[in-house]
């Protein structure tokens, strides 16, 4: 009881500091995926959807209604753009169900303490490979399937999803790079 | 209901997926089957102004090859004009002409957003419902067909381009006048399109011009593109033939919305026909 009085003020101002890189990289993900990643495309197969890297990176901690509503929010902020109402708010909501799972599965809980946020640099290359490629397939699997909305052409939509996934992940992993802090590996 | 509750709050995860997945594929089917005539897209105020400052900024990347083209189709409009022509009679008179009424009027728009490789492509341009704009107006590029106007607002308008599985066009083979439909190829391809329902004694040929025929709201004679390949449909009467379009779409900057004066009259005429039967 002493110590989490003493520990009250830090924890605060950590938490907003985690708010504000949020919302700044909800930003800075919405913009580049509206205005540069949208017009990047291999053979109308290969389509990069970088701005789940913000559900993929949201912290630990985050209680999963904020969970949800952020991905739905996210999915509709790009949906607005894409004149495609529902659609990514759907795939998106999908892939926080499966973040819950994977999470609850892969990390323990009583890890979360020193382990923040899901980033390569923290987390380490494997795992995040593994989680990265698990949740953008899911997702990119559900957008696309549910855009086409047929069974017909379902060959086709599959190996847009592998393309495309393979794409998105290859940008997760450069941009995690990019931000990669030493010190916070144990 | 105490357990209830206590179940509830165990698999919360599930319960919220259910609750938020259920709003949004609601708001998916029930939106995309109104032609998008919701606030959620880009002809909202936010989006929309948005748009228009980026592709002001993009509009300076290519500008040489806006101008050269718009050169281009000066001189193509030069040559049509009264003064291009070799006048060999002496006397001159000044008629007012009866006989030709204008039909078809062009406003001239800039594409402030525009994708390519999607299943359905659209186009925002920035002239609205203010400057004349109404649903199913054609729109042309100086190079051939662009699309049809879908959605109006006050400012802008949303183009369902030829790029969409939904767009079927009249269309005709320039030479012989064989009439058929023009969609969007298979296989998504943004350079390729597809006349299909073309009579087999047509007898195209490769290199031909596919244009508008004059049952569309287009002008007669504007070009899709050109006659690539040619394939009989198995065991029918009907050819399919693959065309090469015209317009680059991934580079459009300029097109033309045509107002056709006479398209509400057909319209309310052919639909009072129907009745009628």
């Amino acid at each position: 009881m002493h110590l989490s009085k003493l520990d009250w003020r830090p924890g605060k101002r950590k938490m907003s500091r985690t708010i504000l890189v949020n919302a700044i990289r909800f930003l800075v993900l919405v913009f580049m995926q509206v205005f540069l990643l949208k017009n990047i495309t291999f053979y109308n197969l290969s389509t990069p959807y970088l701005y789940i890297l913000f559900i993929l990176l949201l912290p630990f901690e985050v209680p999963n209604i904020l969970l949800f509503a952020l991905s739905f929010l996210l999915g509709l902020t790009i949906d607005a753009f894409y004149d495609t109402p529902g659609l990514h708010a759907a795939a998106c909501v999908v892939l926080a169900l499966v973040r819950v799972l994977f999470i609850s599965i892969t990390v323990q809980k009583d890890g979360f303490d020193n382990e923040p946020e899901p980033t390569l640099s923290i987390m380490g290359f494997r795992w995040f490979f593994t989680y990265a490629l698990v949740l953008t397939l899911f997702h990119h699997f559900f957008l696309l399937n549910l855009e086409v909305f047929s069974f017909t052409e379902i060959q086709y939509t599959l190996s847009r999803v592998v393309l495309s996934s393979i794409f998105t992940v290859f940008l997760m992993l450069i941009s995690g790079l990019l931000f990669f802090r030493r010190k916070e590996r144990k | 209901m105490r357990n209830l509750l206590i179940f509830i709050t165990k698999y919360n995860a599930f319960f919220l997926f259910l609750i938020f997945e259920i709003s949004s594929l609601l708001i998916y089917i029930k939106y995309n089957s109104f032609q998008k005539a919701t606030f959620i897209n880009s002809t909202n105020k936010v989006t929309g102004t948005l748009y228009t400052q980026v592709s002001q900024f993009y509009g300076y990347l290519s500008l040489k090859e806006v101008n050269d083209s718009l050169a281009r189709e000066n001189a193509s409009l030069h040559g049509q004009l009264k003064s291009a022509f070799y006048i060999d009679s002496v006397e001159k008179r000044k008629v007012v002409d009866t006989v030709y009424k204008q039909q078809y009027t062009y406003i001239v728009a800039r594409v402030i957003n525009n994708s390519t490789n999607k299943r359905s492509n659209y186009i925002t341009i920035n002239r609205g419902s203010k400057e004349g704009i109404a649903k199913d107006m054609g729109v042309i590029c100086s190079s051939g067909v662009v699309g049809l106007v879908v959605d109006v607002s006050e400012h802008l308008a949303i183009v369902q381009s030829v790029l969409n599985k939904n767009t079927r066009l009249s269309a005709m083979l320039a030479n012989n006048k064989e009439i058929g439909s023009f969609i969007w190829g298979t296989d998504l391809d943004p350079k390729k399109g597809l006349l299909i329902d073309i009579q087999n004694d047509a007898q195209p040929k490769l290199g031909e011009q596919v244009v508008t025929s004059g049952y569309s709201l287009f002008p007669t004679g504007i070009p899709f593109g050109k006659i690539t390949n040619l394939h009989a449909k198995g065991g029918g009467l009907l050819l399919n033939v693959d065309v090469t379009l015209a317009v680059d779409f991934s580079k459009l900057e300029y097109v033309y919305v045509v107002n056709n004066k006479f398209a509400s009259e057909q319209t309310g005429l052919e639909a009072g026909q129907k009745k009628n039967e």
